[in-house]
Parts: structure tokens; sequence; C-alpha cells
């Protein structure tokens, strides 16, 4: 059979060459080109090459930013994962209860994310927080201002109660997805709820726990605005994560060139991350097929 | 090992309820044989599936008692009891091999290692899996999943009764004799209890020794294949069973004649005085169509459907309309012909029940 070809199909895929083009690739490729140039104003540039990459990659502003990330990245993931399958396997799959717990579980994610910081920064302050006050008046040293390890359990905490919602909901509509016959048949297996857990309820999980690893991996990464309303990076540079920092280095100190490819190397390590996440969590899949 | 006893068990899943139409299940009462293969057979929704999971001890009845032989299980766990139960869409555990699936149940039971290699490869055998036990059960087709879930129950030794819950809906039909064929040699050879629910008449009638119809939440008849053909005890086992199902036509019955419009029908019973709802039915198989001077009655025929092994005459007798069988190789003009009611399959039903009369 002869088939027609017909080149007037690309002119359909243009708008979203188009759109991709000014959304994505021209505004990576002016901080790629800044991350190669330095200026000294007067919009004049000069080529550094790899110098910029070179002090980035070598400065332990940069190290100790990454530690704390990763570290951040990690205690968030630790708590949220799990707790977010224990509150979904705790809520009622049925009645009025279910709608209560939806909506009270998709509340934290509707308020906006500099608001967050907001209600976390009086809340917990010593002097007048409905939380650091109360703290204090127990003897307990907490204060988010002075104390490095204060500061981090206040960004924690805030993080888990704000996006845990959001692990919960995916894994509730993944036991949701499981038909009734699956728990039947676990019982006349006379498994226990371990078992049902571990060889129904997890596995069934599986590709909704893939998104929000990754989605809360990914945004915790990125995190900026919550702890930068709360503690500005501090006490210190306790809390400075990398978004933080980028924001010192590009805005505070307009060192645009290695900012530029300090953006670069913090996209490429999300990037990264990322893959290996979903490489790990989707390996069984490619081993079945 | 031991017969289900079933007794005076009725369900609603109504916390309260008020009346007969709130029982999904309503009272019955019914010895289950040890050894017999039961098909429950009646349309979506009429409590085949409320009976089954009572039996199985999903479900906990509202009123009466559930005993296996004479022990009364009715409060005992489902994994406690001797029985297995495979559902309509193959339940299998997609993180284990076809090993590890067989031997989950009796992992779950504390069975020593030893033990549980000897039954996995029992079974496997049995079922054929031998050369499948190392694959990883997910990548499997709908018909080894399904016999991977009765893999499951079979392999413990404990178990007396397999229920079945319309296992073979998401088979291929090619495949639905083989499994079905399996079933009932499996059945020969162990001689578990099986009941087995489905819509599916043909399925329900090769299969089962003794068939439990179900309408509306009630066992309107439990009885062999043949006897149901026969006899069918309520108008809906008529019409649900036989294809085209029986004609059931109202009629004022009197004595020995049943009056149906105008034309009167002999009974080879007599009947008394009946009050309510008073239907005759017959088959289509019990049907004669004659030329129109060779009976009293007369039929307009609407249409022939050929179905292959014979015709099916849709006709018109005054208000009411009746199918008839029609041997393969006799012409049936459409218009107007006689017919014959065979009178020894001639029933007489009042409010949809059977009722015997006197000869």
């Amino acid at each position: 059979m002869q088939r027609k070809v017909n080149q007037k199909a690309w002119f359909l895929v243009l708008p979203v060459f188009l759109l991709v083009a000014f959304s994505a690739v021209i505004p990576l490729m002016t901080v790629v080109n800044y991350s190669v140039q330095d200026s000294f104003g007067n919009n004049e540039f000069f080529w550094v090459g790899s110098e910029w990459f070179v002090e980035i990659l070598n400065s332990d502003r940069f190290h100790d930013a990454l530690g704390r990330q990763l570290l951040f990245s990690g205690i968030i993931l630790a708590i949220e994962i799990p707790l977010g399958i224990w509150v979904a396997l705790s809520m009622p799959r049925r009645g009025w209860g279910a709608s209560v717990c939806l909506v009270l579980m998709a509340l934290p994610l509707l308020i906006p994310w500099n608001v967050v910081g907001t209600i976390w920064q009086i809340f917990a302050r010593a002097d007048i927080g409905l939380l650091g006050h109360t703290l204090a008046a127990m003897g307990i040293d907490y204060n988010y201002t002075q104390s490095s390890l204060s500061a981090w359990i206040t960004v924690i905490v805030m993080d888990v109660w704000h996006w845990t919602s959001l692990v919960v909901l995916l894994c509730y509509a993944g036991l949701c997805s499981i038909p009734d016959a699956y728990y039947q048949a676990a019982k006349i297996d006379g498994a226990s709820r371990w078992a049902v857990f571990r060889y129904i309820q997890l596995p069934k999980m599986q590709r909704v726990l893939l998104i929000a690893v990754l989605l809360r991996f990914m945004d915790s990464f990125m995190i900026y605005t919550e702890p930068f309303v709360v503690t500005g990076g501090g006490p210190g540079n306790a809390t400075t994560f990398l978004s933080i920092d980028l924001v010192k280095m590009a805005i505070g100190q307009f060192d645009l060139g290695p900012a530029a490819a300090f953006s670069l190397v913090y996209f490429l390590i999300v990037l990264l991350l990322s893959w290996v996440f979903y490489t790990v969590m989707t390996a069984r899949d490619g081993a079945e097929a | 090992m031991a017969a289900i006893h079933l007794k005076n068990v009725a369900h609603s899943y109504i916390e309260s309820p008020k009346s007969q139409a709130d029982f999904a299940l309503k009272q019955l009462d019914h010895v289950w044989e040890d050894g017999g293969a039961y098909a429950l057979l009646g349309p979506s929704g009429c409590g085949k599936t409320t009976l089954l999971n009572i039996i199985s001890g999903l479900l906990k009845p509202s009123e009466g008692c559930v005993l296996f032989g004479e022990e009364d299980v009715t409060e005992t766990d489902t994994s406690q009891r001797n029985i297995a139960q495979v559902f309509q869409f193959p339940v299998i555990y997609d993180t284990m091999t076809v090993r590890e699936n067989l031997a989950f149940p009796l992992r779950n039971r504390g069975v020593p290692v030893k033990e549980i290699i000897k039954r996995v490869d029992e079974v496997a055998g049995m079922l054929g899996l031998g050369d499948q036990l190392d694959n990883r059960a997910s990548g499997l087709s709908a018909d080894m999943k399904q016999i991977i879930s009765l893999g499951r129950g079979l392999v413990r030794s404990d178990v007396n009764a397999i229920l079945f819950d319309e296992p073979l809906t998401v088979i291929d039909p090619h495949m639905k004799w083989v499994l079905r064929t399996k079933l009932k040699e499996l059945h020969r050879q162990f001689g578990f209890t099986m009941v087995y629910v489905t819509h599916d008449q043909t399925e329900a009638l090769t299969f089962a020794d003794k068939v439990v119809v179900m309408h509306d939440g009630e066992v309107v008849q439990i009885g062999t294949p043949e006897e149901l053909f026969a006899k069918p005890a309520h108008t809906f086992v008529g019409y649900f069973i036989g294809s085209p199902g029986m004609n059931v036509l109202p009629a004022k019955v009197d004595g020995n004649d049943a009056v149906i419009d105008t034309m009167t029908i002999k009974l080879t019973q007599s009947y008394g005085a009946l009050s309510g709802d008073v239907e005759i039915g017959i088959r289509p198989e019990f049907l004669k169509l004659v030329p129109a001077d060779k009976s009293d009655i007369h039929v307009h025929i609407n249409s022939i459907e050929d179905v292959g092994r014979h015709k099916i005459a849709r006709c018109q007798l005054g208000e009411q309309t009746l199918a008839v069988v029609v041997p393969e190789n006799e012409h049936v003009p459409i218009g107007t012909m006689g017919i014959k009611f065979d009178p020894a399959h001639t029933h007489v039903y009042q409010n949809s029940r059977l009722i015997e009369g006197v000869s």
C-alpha cells in the first residue's frame, strides 16, 4: 500500500514548540549564558568558560547548603511518607466520616506557602506564639531564632503539617481502588493485618507512592518560601537551604555568573535524584515485562 | 467432612429491617450435603453472593445460624472455617511468585515448611501449574490467575467446601469450558463440597448435581436440572431456565379446565377454586403447532427464529404471546395455525407458585 507523506502536520506541532521554547528553553538558555560569562555592569560580558562551575562545586558554602538540603529532604521523606500511609490507612473508607477527613486533609494544601510560613512564624514565637510560649512555660528550651535545633524542628514540623496531606490523599486514592475481593480473599487465606498491608495494600499503592515520593522529594528539595518567612535561613546559616542560598547569591550579592552556575548544578541534582528515585521504585516493574 | 446447615438464616444490610423487602436474603433453611456440587443460580442482585458470603463467614447473618456438621460456626471467623472461596475477579498477590501465592494460606496458618513445600507441589501438579511455579503471578493471564486463586483453596488440607462466586466471568469463552471441566474433575477426585454461584443457566446446569434457583432474595427451588426443567416450582424458574423460557399465561382454572381468554385447555389434574393470581405455565417444547383445522385453539404466527437445532415460533394467542419450539425440518407459514398443549406438562401457578391438583 502506498502511503502519502504529508509534511503539513509539522505546523500542528508548532504551537507546542513555541510554548515550550518561551516557557522553558529560552529562560534556561539565558541562565546557561550567564553561567559561562562574567559581567562588571554596563552590559559588558566576558567569557569565563567553566570557571563559575569549578568555583561553585568547590565552595564550602555550596557543600554546606547541599548537605543541609539533603538532610532536610531525607527527614521530610522519612516522616511524611510513613505518616501519610498510616493516616490514609486509618481514614474511614465510606460514609460521612470519609468526606470530613478528605476536606480536613485538603485544607493545609490550599494555604499559600508564605501564609503557612507566617502562621508558623507567629505560632512558634517564644514570646507571643501559642506553641512557643506554651513550650517555654513548660520549661522547654525552645527558640527558633536562637537555637539551630529549634529552627530545624520548626521548619520540619511546618513542612510535615503542610504537605503530609498530599501523601495521605494520594495513598487514600490508591487504597480506595483496591477491590473488596482482595480483602475477602485475604481473610479466607488467614492473612494477618500486617500481611494484608505488606502483600495487598502496599503493592497496590506502589504507583501512587512513587508519585508521592517524587513530588515530596522535588518540593522539599526546592523549598524556599516557608523557611525564608520563618527563619530567614538562620540562626546563622542553620536553615539556609539551597534555594535560600541561591537567592542570597543572585539577588543579595548580585553574583550573576556564580548564581547561574549554582542554578544549573541545582537543577541537575534535582533531575538526577528524581531519576534515581524513579528508577529504583520502578525497577521491579521493568523486570516483570 | 461435614454437611453445611444454614438454619433459618436471613440477612438484611439495613440495621433494623421492617418488611420482607428489606431482606437481601429471605429466610432459608437448607442443608448442603457433604461432597455435593451445588449451583446457585439467579439474576444479578438476587442475593446469591450474600448467601455465599454467609457460608464463608465474610458476612454474619442478621438471623439464624450456620452449622458445619453439629458445630455452630455463626460467630467463627472466616479464616477459622474450613472454607475456601474463589471470587469473580481473580485475586492474586502481585508481588509474589506463583509458588508463594499457593503457599500463602499455609504460611499464615503456621504450617511447617516441609509440609508447605509438599502441599504446594501436589496442588501445582493437580492444576498443571508445575512449570509456572517460579514466575511472578501478576504477569499471567486471567484464567491462570483464577486457577491460582483456586489453588490457594485446594492447598489447605482442612478445606471441605470451596465456594465459587461467578469465577468464570472474566475468562475468555474458549477457556471457560476447559476450566469448568477441570473443576468437575477435581470435584470428582477430591469430593469437597462445591457451591458455585452463577447467573448463566448453562454453567449451572452442566456443573451442578443440584441447582438452587434464587429470585429476589429468596430460594424459589432446589432441584436437579431435570426437575427444574420438567417441574418449575415458581414461574421465575420456568422463565429463567430454558431457552426460550416457559410460557406463562394468566388463566382461570376451574376443575379440569383452564380458560385463557375464551379458549379452554384440558388439564390432567383437577384444581379447586383458586384465589389470587392464577397462571398456567407450559414450556415451548411441549406446545405443538398443527394445521388450523386440527385444533380448537388458534394462534397467529408473528415470526420464526431459526436457532439451528430447532426453530422458535413467536405466536399470538389473544392478548398473549407464546413461544413454541418447532422441529428444524417442519415448515411453519406466517399466519394462523392451530396449537396443542401437552396436558402432562401444563402446570398451574397460584401467586407465581406451583399448585398440585388432584388427579
